[in-house]
């Protein structure tokens, strides 16, 4: 909870020469063009500090997943500066620095749960007994404890999802990336996520680069809300987000967050035109 | 996201693999009929060219040279008239016949007991698990047999290579056409139950449409199955007409490019065979607007 | 309870008219006899009525059996009250009491075909079109350049190099194997090609962002997703292999074997063996295609078409 000043300071335009030890990402000016000319980034910049939680939120199309893809180096820019930790992208990947959650559990069905969560453990070369007891740890911190011999597509799809979270937990990495991670699912189940995740975050004090289009669940989430405008995607704004720490659903029905919500999306109408 | 399409498309890589097995051939041809050659030739004259030379010009070679194929092929067509059984062209019509007849044949009647243990729950029941099962069978080997039993009844010709074609094909079609036969929406049945379509109403605008997706694959599969049925059928018949025949005569008296001739015939068979399919699927695709 | 009843009790008054009308031919008047014959049917046709509407796993066995006993049956009736030709076609009884004077050569026949050529050109097939598969993995160009030539050659009519296979590797059986080697090569270098695209985009993002190398994303991610088609091919494969081997042998064998058995028995008219040998041949087949479906389903239960309805 240290860190709980230095989040609540308005994004920086650091200095890119020599960026503070507590920058987890730093992009410059990014640029994202795909094969065919389309423009998916155009002068992205962003910091984030560590312990932050930051989510991206735009239109459909508007270039946040290609953001958190050019972090994770899963897709490559085609200008501008990006550096995860200090390092590259590239770099940062081959040190595993992040986890990724994807749109989709995106579990292996042949793996039960509790080895899925130990694959990236079994590629970073982690004894046996270590693995399993990682497994149980992380399977109790997303409350799957008794799941972990049950294969994956046993469970329901809001189970598989705290399962890729935990997975991506696995290997304690101190950023985490995730990609709409409850995008696919129903309105009740993501609401028990959200506040699961956000108790996580809490208890961790990782670093989260989420990206999502539910107004309500970055809110809720976030220590700051970046609005991206359309193709080619910019960021039209950065909103501070400040509740209070041990926040319950209900925080979604108080002025402060509809103050927040209210400016996020006035954000996004900003930078979209609906015709 | 598309697939990306590198530069180079289909044909290069392809054409590639083709000069690649080309070369392997001719090399195969000199590893293979080097000893022959050597005896041919006389002492002291085996530099490697020479020997390659010979390799790949012999009378009755272990491994013909491609060219060899094609020269044999190209005099046995322009030098017969079409009906000579010297022709090979000749040879391939008859197999080509049986093919066809076996194909239709096997079609008919799969569609036929398809439907019906689409129509006959009993059916389904008693029939399908037996169709199922013959697939892990080798159906091919009663083929002597047939051939021999209608023999005796003296039924000749055509027919008992038709027959085993056609009984080859006949699994896949049924298997694939029961499925396909079910494919149909559930939701356009219900429609059709709404409109109290009778059975022959529900198969005609529903079953049989919704259906051609499992039939053109199951006939590709078919295809092959009817050529091999044919050759292997004209085997035991003391083989006088059919690549098959050709192949067994081949192999009697030791005449090599013979066999090779017929092998290419029987393969270009089933490729004419699988692009025939493939021009109706594309016609019954075009008139459907570009789907199955 | 009532068509319970009817389905269990139905087929048994089945098989007993059934034997009953076996017994009598030839040997009762002749109504009595027609009279057992007209129960069987319909005892017959009745129990698979009744038997079509069931769900157990009992009732979905025994269709298929009391459908198969029928024509066995049928077959038998036909064949003796026609008095048919042995030379057209045995009777059933015939064929088994063929199946019993003829058990070692029927077993000699089996090893040689099955045991060498069956078995050592189907190892070597799969494992070969596994290697190659995996071996062009990493390159594009002779991906694109093996798999439509793959393909071709897998609708190609393989068994007719068997005449050229025996002038390479003479008579005996590895010529056989040689044939099998050549049916089994390329569908299982399509099916692995095809199974080691498998795997999602969103898997190997996955595998990416864990920064796994080749060989990590080829053991853990691609291979395990590539065996249901590897399976689809094996089942095939094993199917193929026995053709191969049995076909490869009707263009010459002079030592043995099932193709040959039936070969030079059916010209020889003696049909009961040629049966036999047939009835041999099928149950090989089916056994192995049924051990390595039981393989596939031990080895891939988490595909979709073997997964039990998702529960808790």
């Amino acid at each position: 909870m240290a860190d709980l000043a230095a989040l609540s300071r308005p994004a920086a335009k650091a200095p890119a020469a020599h960026p503070p030890a507590s920058v987890v990402i730093e992009a410059d000016n990014l640029e994202v063009v795909f094969a065919g000319g389309i423009q998916a980034l155009a002068g992205v910049s962003l910091t984030v500090q560590r312990g932050d939680f930051v989510s991206l939120i735009g239109p459909s199309g508007c270039g946040k997943t290609t953001m958190l893809r050019a972090i994770a180096d899963l897709v490559t820019p085609s200008a501008g500066r990006l550096a995860v930790n200090g390092k590259t992208p590239g770099e940062a990947r081959r040190d595993r620095a992040y986890g990724y959650v994807f749109q989709a559990p995106a579990l292996f069905p042949w793996r039960t749960v509790a080895r899925n969560i130990t694959l990236p453990l079994e590629l970073m070369h982690l004894p046996r007994a270590e693995r399993a007891a990682r497994a149980a740890e992380y399977l109790g911190l997303v409350g799957l404890a008794e799941f972990g011999r049950k294969f994956p597509w046993q469970l329901s799809g809001g189970m598989q999802q705290r399962v890729s979270i935990a997975r991506a937990l696995s290997f304690r990495p101190s950023l985490l990336l995730m990609d709409e991670p409850f995008g696919a699912l129903d309105e009740i189940t993501r609401d028990g996520l959200n506040l699961h995740l956000n108790a996580l975050w809490r208890r961790t004090g990782m670093t989260v680069v989420f990206v999502t289009h539910s107004i309500p669940e970055a809110v809720f989430l976030s220590t700051r809300i970046v609005v991206m405008s359309a193709r080619p995607g910019r960021v039209i704004e950065e909103i501070p987000c400040q509740l209070p720490a041990g926040r319950a659903l209900e925080i979604r029905d108080s002025p402060e967050f509809n103050a927040v919500a209210h400016r996020v999306r006035q954000a996004l109408r900003a930078g979209h035109s609906y015709d | 996201m598309t697939e990306e399409r590198p530069a180079g498309g289909r044909i290069l890589p392809f054409a590639a693999v083709f000069a690649g097995v080309l070369i392997a051939w001719y090399a195969g041809a000199v590893l293979l009929n080097a000893p022959q050659a050597k005896a041919m030739l006389p002492a002291g004259h085996a530099g490697l060219w020479v020997l390659a030379r010979a390799s790949w010009t012999m009378q009755r070679p272990e491994l013909p040279a491609p060219q060899q194929i094609l020269f044999t092929l190209g005099h046995s067509v322009f030098a017969n008239p079409l009906t000579s059984p010297r022709n090979f062209l000749y040879h391939m019509a008859v197999t080509a016949k049986e093919t066809l007849a076996g194909l239709l044949l096997g079609l008919i009647l799969g569609i036929a007991v398809a439907a019906g243990i689409i129509r006959w729950r009993t059916l389904d029941r008693s029939l399908m698990p037996w169709v199922i099962a013959s697939q892990t069978v080798p159906i091919l080997a009663i083929a002597p047999m047939v051939v021999v039993v209608l023999g005796n009844l003296g039924i000749t010709g055509l027919f008992p290579k038709a027959a085993i074609a056609g009984y080859l094909c006949f699994f896949p079609i049924t298997v694939a056409m029961v499925s396909g036969l079910r494919a149909a929406d559930p939701l356009a049945l219900d429609l059709m139950r709404t409109y109290s379509a009778g059975n022959a109403q529900v198969f005609r605008l529903l079953r049989w449409p919704a259906s051609l997706g499992f039939l053109f694959p199951s006939l590709r599969v078919a295809v092959a199955l009817a050529v091999v049925g044919a050759i292997v059928a004209e085997l035991p018949t003391g083989a006088v007409a059919g690549l098959g025949a050709r192949l067994l005569a081949g192999s009697y008296y030791g005449q090599t490019i013979d066999m090779w001739v017929a092998l290419v015939l029987s393969s270009l068979l089933a490729v004419l065979g699988l692009a025939g399919v493939r021009l109706i699927e594309r016609l019954v695709i075009a008139r459907r607007g570009g789907r199955l | 309870m009532r068509r319970r009843a009817a389905a269990s009790a139905l087929p048994v008054l089945a098989i007993a008219a059934g034997l009953a009308a076996r017994a009598l031919l030839g040997h009762a008047p002749a109504s009595l006899f027609l009279l057992f014959v007209l129960v069987t049917l319909a005892a017959t046709a009745g129990a698979l009525f009744a038997l079509a509407g069931g769900t157990s796993l009992a009732e979905r066995l025994a269709s298929p059996l009391l459908f198969g006993l029928l024509v066995l049956w049928a077959w038998e009736m036909l064949v003796l009250g026609l008095k048919v030709s042995p030379v057209l076609l045995p009777a059933p009884s015939a064929v088994a009491v063929a199946f019993a004077d003829h058990y070692r050569t029927l077993a000699a026949d089996f090893r040689l075909t099955y045991l060498h050529s069956v078995v050592i050109g189907y190892a070597i097939g799969c494992c070969l079109g596994f290697a190659v598969a995996i071996a062009i993995d990493r390159s594009p160009f002779l991906k694109r350049g093996l798999g439509p030539f793959a393909s071709l050659m897998s609708a190609m009519p393989i068994v007719a190099v068997a005449p050229i296979m025996i002038m390479w590797f003479g008579f005996g059986w590895p010529s056989k194997a040689a044939v099998v080697v050549l049916m089994t090569f390329f569908p299982m270098l399509v099916s692995t090609t095809a199974g080691l695209a498998e795997a999602g985009a969103m898997e190997h993002e996955l595998m990416q962002s864990y920064a796994a190398g080749y060989s990590a994303t080829l053991i853990k991610l691609r291979l395990p997703a590539a065996l249901p088609l590897i399976f689809t091919a094996l089942k095939l494969n094993s199917t193929l292999a026995l053709i191969g081997a049995v076909v490869a042998e009707f263009f010459g064998t002079p030592i043995g074997g099932m193709g040959f058995r039936i070969a030079t028995e059916a010209a020889r008219m003696d049909l009961g063996v040629v049966w036999a040998t047939i009835t041999v041949a099928a149950l090989a087949g089916s056994i192995s295609f049924g051990l390595i479906a039981l393989l596939e389903r031990a080895m891939t239960f988490w595909h979709p078409s073997f997964r039990a309805p998702a529960g808790s």
